[in-house]
């Protein structure tokens, strides 16, 4: 079965020149998307990316990144939409691209659904009270 | 049968517990039910409701006299500078006034986190403020510098009182540059990408009184989780603005100055906001009650999103150059449904004002009347308005 993880990986300074991506798809057979990367020489960094393939490749690839050092996480823990500050203005709706954030029209609520989240931060932008964090 | 019923004759019912009220939202059904006439003589007030951001709002604070005394010439709270023209302890801290050193928009579009709109916001919610202010000297204001902190509680009175306030209705805004532009109707896309808007449509306070036959001076009010007050007509109050057949402006027409206790207020209802690219500001929550004196005010109340006009605005060109005219209107339900189509065009849209909010407002000011803790304020003097009415035939 195929599935699809949103993740982000964290890397320190040590392992950060090793070809993770590469591996991913030579060894374990899976398509990584990226969709942000912060990546310098010598210095700690992160990757997000869309990780497709079957289960168990994803499982054994994602176990074989964990241990070279790789710390993982679900994209959707690291982006925090917090709905006590939040007061459903609905301003980020109409910025967001993949409508992870979108309003409820018969109440006209904002919801965030982190599964379509792709970590673009344009809501941090978009929001002004400050209601969506990123984590990374 | 003619129904003609007074503020006194209403406020007897509130204080008796007998007032039948309802939302600007709930009044909508109600009349189509059972018609305007049966409707009128029925219920007695009508509740409001908005909450966004409102440019042109602020308080004035008063201090207390130090030991020895000072006569306050430069104010900073939290580092953002209040106007101390006024007399020795009293200044007058503004929404949009910005942090010392604030980079502003130097390094593209600047963020803004903290301003007036944060001070005020820190004192409604009972946080510490830290207050600098320096003086010349006079030989009865000996002190010349002072730093302390400060609780809302702490100081000799605090009072919201902005000058414009619950724009009746507003532009929405769009871009029709190929650059994505950043102003205070937010972040606008390149080519028409999108449209942002800000009211609350047929629960928005001035809209549900057209021409101002119940508001003036005096008017109590919802105002940032406390009771307020209608002090002035507010600053640009235009009420000759086109309106279209049922009386409803096309334009931004009316405002008012509302006044209100800091005291009273809470933060769910007033809070600091940073607009990327513009600045700080406050979004305050404001409902307004509207009795029902007679037919044509219940007819009134009974307007609907789809009654409601905005016009939509280039803000990257024609708005700043202060060139006339707009792209066509929507009402509030195309704008309200996510997606309005200009030109054979499907543009996304967004709201900066939040509808559930406006309706948490109109919902809290309902359960204050019904409860007898809140009864209408009858104006001294209705804001300005124009003579020939449209609307009820």
């Amino acid at each position: 079965m195929s599935i699809k993880k949103r993740l982000v990986l964290h890397f320190s300074a040590d392992i950060v020149d090793k070809p993770m991506v590469f591996t991913l798809v030579k060894k374990y057979n899976l398509v990584p998307n990226i969709l942000q990367a912060e990546i310098n020489p010598e210095k700690e960094g992160y990757l997000v990316m869309e990780l497709e393939g079957d289960k168990d490749d994803v499982a054994l690839g994602l176990g074989w990144l964990e241990s070279c050092g790789v710390e993982l996480s679900e994209l959707g823990e690291r982006i925090i939409w917090n709905e006590e500050i939040c007061t459903h203005c609905g301003a980020c709706t109409g910025i967001c691209p993949t409508e992870a954030l979108s309003m409820a029209r018969s109440e006209m609520k904002v919801s965030f659904n982190s599964e379509k989240c792709i970590a673009c931060r344009m809501c941090l932008a978009a929001c002004s009270f400050g209601a969506v964090q990123v984590n990374f | 049968m003619t129904i003609n019923k007074s503020f006194e004759e209403i406020n007897e019912k509130i204080r008796k517990g007998t007032a039948v009220v309802v939302t600007a939202e709930e009044v909508i059904e109600i009349a189509a039910a059972e018609g305007l006439n049966s409707a009128a003589k029925k219920i007695d007030v009508v509740t409001t409701g908005t909450f966004g951001i409102m440019c042109s709002s602020g308080a004035f604070l008063n201090f207390g006299h130090t030991t020895p005394k000072m006569r306050m010439s430069n104010i900073t709270l939290n580092d953002v500078p209040a106007y101390a023209g006024l007399a020795a302890v009293d200044c007058y801290i503004g929404a949009t006034e910005l942090k010392i050193n604030d980079s502003c928009n130097q390094n593209g579009p600047g963020k803004f986190r903290y301003g007036g709109a944060h001070v005020i916001e820190d004192l409604v919610a009972g946080k510490k403020v830290t207050l600098k202010a320096k003086s010349y000297g006079t030989d009865c204001y000996p002190l010349r510098e002072l730093e302390k902190d400060f609780t809302l509680s702490e100081m000799r009175d605090a009072f919201l009182f902005s000058p414009r306030n619950a724009y009746q209705n507003y532009n929405a805004g769009t871009n029709t540059t190929d650059k994505t532009i950043y102003t205070y109707m937010g972040i606008l896309k390149p080519n028409m990408g999108n449209i942002n808007y800000s009211s609350a449509g047929q629960l928005s306070p001035l809209l549900n009184d057209p021409y101002y036959r119940t508001i003036g001076i005096g008017t109590r009010i919802f105002l940032g989780g406390g009771v307020g007050y209608v002090a002035w007509p507010g600053t640009q109050h235009a009420p000759a603005e086109a309106r279209n057949e049922r009386g409803i402006p096309t334009g931004g027409a009316g405002t008012i100055a509302a006044i209100g206790n800091l005291a009273n207020m809470n933060t769910e209802f007033l809070r600091g906001v940073s607009i990327i690219g513009y600045g700080t500001s406050l979004a305050i929550g404001i409902g307004i009650p509207i009795p029902i004196l007679d037919e044509e005010m219940l007819y009134y109340t009974t307007v609907k999103d789809e009654d409601i006009q905005a016009p939509i605005v280039d803000y990257g060109t024609a708005y700043p150059n202060a060139e006339p005219g707009n792209l066509g209107y929507a009402s509030y339900a195309e704008l309200k449904s996510g997606e309005v189509t200009i030109n054979g065009k499907k543009i996304k849209t967004a709201p900066l004002s939040s509808y559930s909010k406006a309706k948490q407002v109109a919902e809290t000011l309902k359960q204050w009347i019904k409860d007898g803790e809140f009864e209408l304020g009858q104006p001294t003097q209705t804001l300005p308005s124009v003579k020939d009415r449209r609307g009820l035939k």
